[in-house]
């Protein structure tokens, strides 16, 4: 009893540490990202760098890692207290590279064209431009799946994460239809990859039939200190992901005030009107590094029939 | 010849002639049975392989076993509303046909939420919904009126056939087997035609209207809330729910004539439902869809006008030829138009023709459906990119329709079997005294 008090009290310093250390120095965002390159599921012997709670940088086996920060039932229903977890996107930065897809593809075991995250090509109306924009779980703050859902199973936490418990989720599919940005997928049948690890909400792995999934943030992964896959596969560092109460957000390379970086780049979140209060942040793509076309070049043909549907005011490219 | 006298004459009569040993029927049984089979294999199928044997997809994430769900409790009507709203203005000539009419309502209630069933993804997970229900989400809502309405109905049904099974029980000419008899003798309680028993009955049955009537409006409206309370295009309106209740109560009307039109038929009823009852159905029909009509037009038509950009994206999907045109114009014209034709213009005007106007009704009604849930489906907010290309348009699988072919059999085989048990003609309320005689005329 008092060894778990000590290991949860010590979690929770970490914690309060952890993305300050990251923010504070360089080096803690150089760390962030070191520990976690890795896009390889847990395997053993797979080892993970992870900060402590007085800034030295450790090794532990991934696994373990994981395993022993499990939260009960009640911790995953209420998030980790005192936190609000932001995402912002860099417009100006995506190509359409789709690292971030394979990565969370990966990390989740999802079946390919089963993505809890997206990339769309848009252009707004005809004269402006069009650019890539990624789009996974904006974790609303109002969310519309979550009012919906018959039996709780979608729920919202404390810490702004929203997240889907597939042991509970009957699979009526409301909140799919509620969900202005479609950011919900179903599993259709019954997933092909044997995983090996045990449910839990926060972990999102195995997949289960009958069941919704969507973007959870990868809060198994934060709460070790870790990024989020799609932020640290990212090459072109589009994603920042940090805690808006602490005023930090990190690409694992470059860290940001969160409140400065909304504000000098005139951030907006997607379909604000809606009054779903979206938790992830766009930066506008202006000065975009890279010509749009050159999201097509490197395009799997498997890839290609999944962008011939477009919208009419849509440029014509040649995919 | 007085009425209880008359009652087991009649009651004898229409016993045997709907008892009649025919072919046709064992026939049509068989094949119903058949279809209901098909279907059950069907849903196994769906069971063990998961959802993806249906053509149920990430965005059009429900159904053709939404359209059924929507559609047989629409149907329902027939008995809450006609059969409700007649008893309580007391219309005399409405006595021959309300039975046909509950009947449709309990076993169209019945029906309807299996759909809702076979379209959740966990079926051994659904007593979540009261293990860990959430009073915010309207399915939960759904939960509570549907399962109200269903036992309302069932009552409704039970209240009004107490004075036909007391017939049975006294009855002494028809074969009945013995367990029958039994069954007769406990559902007719003590009942023997008292004045007070009379009066008790007949204030049960109109506090049950009274009840059904409010409470067919609530089921219908929740479930258009279902739709209207995602912002989505062509589902968020705020006349979404009167516009499913006048929807609903114009199929539930058009299917009554069509049952009327097939027991009339075939078990020659012609003395008890007569012409003048389908007229009279039958202008209740024009009214409702000239009212649906209106509904449609004032629904599309500020939308329109509007003009809001992901709004026209699902108009323009409805009014164009090559993608849903032909479907919406059949359901939104044609479905309101021929059968106000046929039961409006007197030269156009008989049994057959209002018959045929309610299939149209009928079969529009469902297209209609579908014209609510798949196009807005397919339109999301976001464009459709990053998706399988066989994600972006549904269409049903055999699954999905024999499930649907399914549950209409099972309609018609719980029609058989419940007539097996009830007679179809309430005999003991045709053989009494008019109830008030200001309502009669020679004309009616
Ligand atoms: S984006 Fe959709 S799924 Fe995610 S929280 Fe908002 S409403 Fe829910
Ligand atoms: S599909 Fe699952 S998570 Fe979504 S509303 Fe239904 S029960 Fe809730
Ligand atoms: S935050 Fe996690 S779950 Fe969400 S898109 Fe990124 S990797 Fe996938």
């Amino acid at each position: 009893m008092s060894k778990k008090n000590k290991k949860d009290s010590s979690r929770r310093s970490f914690l309060k540490n952890g993305f300050s250390l990251a923010a504070g120095t360089i080096l803690g965002g150089g760390i962030l990202a070191a520990c976690s390159k890795e896009q390889e599921p847990p395997a053993p012997g797979d080892k993970v760098k992870v900060l402590t709670a007085d800034g030295k940088l450790m090794e532990v086996e991934r696994g373990h890692a994981l395993c022993c920060n499990v939260p009960s039932s009640v911790e995953v229903r209420k998030g980790i207290p005192g936190r609000h977890f932001v995402m912002v996107i860099d417009l100006a930065r995506c190509r359409n590279a789709r690292s971030c897809v394979s990565a969370c593809n990966k990390m989740h075991f999802l079946e390919p064209g089963h993505e809890w995250i997206k990339v769309f090509l848009m252009q707004d109306s005809e004269d402006t431009t069009p650019y890539w924009m990624p789009k996974p779980c904006f974790h609303c703050d109002t969310p519309a799946c979550v009012n919906v859902c018959p039996v709780g199973a979608s729920f919202k936490r404390d810490d702004g994460v929203v997240l889907v418990d597939n042991e509970r989720c009957i699979g009526c599919k409301f909140c799919m239809a509620a969900c202005p940005y479609s950011s919900r997928v179903f599993n259709w049948k019954a997933p092909s990859f044997k995983v090996d690890a045990k449910y839990s909400p926060t972990s999102g792995v195995p997949q289960v039939v009958g069941t919704v999934g969507k973007c959870d943030f990868c809060p198994d992964s934060f709460i070790t200190g870790i990024l989020p896959d799609c932020v640290t596969a990212c090459p072109n560092g589009v994603y920042f992901f940090g805690d808006k109460n602490e005023d930090v957000v990190t690409n694992g390379v470059e860290s940001f005030r969160f409140s400065e970086l909304v504000k000098e780049k005139a951030a907006y979140r997607y379909m604000e009107e809606l009054g779903t209060r979206p938790n992830v942040y766009y930066l506008p793509p202006v000065d975009r590094r890279f010509p749009v076309e050159e999201g097509f070049e490197n395009m799997p043909d498997s890839i290609k029939p999944a962008y011939q549907v477009k919208r009419a005011h849509l440029k014509k490219f040649k995919i | 010849m007085n009425s209880p006298e008359l009652a087991q004459k009649r009651l004898v009569e229409i016993i045997s002639r709907c008892n009649k040993p025919s072919v046709l029927r064992k026939v049509l049984f068989s094949f119903f049975l058949l279809v209901f089979l098909f279907a059950i294999y069907a849903f196994i199928t769906q069971l063990v392989k998961g959802q993806i044997v249906t053509g149920m997809r990430d965005y059009v994430v429900w159904g053709i076993y939404d359209v059924n769900f929507i559609f047989f409790i629409g149907i329902s009507y027939a008995g809450a509303m006609i059969s409700g709203i007649l008893h309580l203005l007391h219309v005399e000539w409405r006595k021959p046909i309300i039975r046909i009419a509950e009947m449709i309502t309990v076993i169209s209630v019945i029906i309807g939420p299996v759909f809702i069933l076979v379209e959740m993804g966990r079926l051994d997970r659904i007593f979540n919904i009261f293990t860990h229900g959430r009073i915010q989400s309207p399915i939960l809502w759904d939960v509570v009126a549907i399962t109200t309405y269903l036992s309302c109905s069932i009552l409704f049904l039970y209240l009004a056939l107490i004075k036909d099974y007391a017939l049975f029980r006294d009855n002494t000419e028809l074969k009945i087997p013995k367990w029958q008899r039994y069954f007769y003798r406990k559902f007719a309680a003590t009942y023997s035609g008292l004045p007070e028993q009379k009066k008790l009955l007949e204030r049960a049955l109109t506090i049950m209207s009274a009840i059904i009537i409010p409470l067919a409006v609530l089921v219908h409206s929740v479930l258009a809330w279902i739709f209207g309370m995602t912002i989505r295009p062509g589902w968020h309106s705020t006349i979404f729910a009167p516009y499913f209740v006048i929807a609903a109560v114009y199929s539930g009307t058009a299917v009554l004539i069509i049952a009327m039109w097939i027991f009339r038929k075939f078990y020659h009823l012609e003395e008890y439902i007569t012409e003048k009852h389908f007229k009279y159905i039958g202008t209740i029909l024009l009214v409702l869809a000239a009212l649906y009509g209106y509904f449609t037009f004032s629904e599309y038509l500020t939308v329109w006008y509007g003009s809001q950009s992901w709004e026209l994206e699902v108009i323009y999907k409805l009014f164009d030829f090559t993608d849903y045109g032909a479907w919406f114009y059949l359901a939104a014209f044609i479905g309101v138009l021929v059968p106000m034709l046929f039961v409006g213009l007197p030269f156009l005007r008989n049994i057959n023709t209002i018959m045929i106007g309610s299939v149209v009704a009928v079969v529009c009604m469902w297209i209609k459906r579908y014209l609510i849930i798949i196009p807005t489906l397919e339109t999301p907010l976001l464009p459709l990119q990053d998706v399988r290309p066989e994600y972006v348009h549904y269409s049903a699988t055999w699954v999905e329709w024999s499930l649907t072919a399914g549950g209409m059999a099972t309609f018609c085989l719980f029609f058989m079997i419940f007539m097996k048990f009830m007679p179809i003609i309430p005999i003991a309320d045709i053989s009494e005294a008019p109830e008030n005689k200001e309502f009669i005329s020679e004309k009616l």
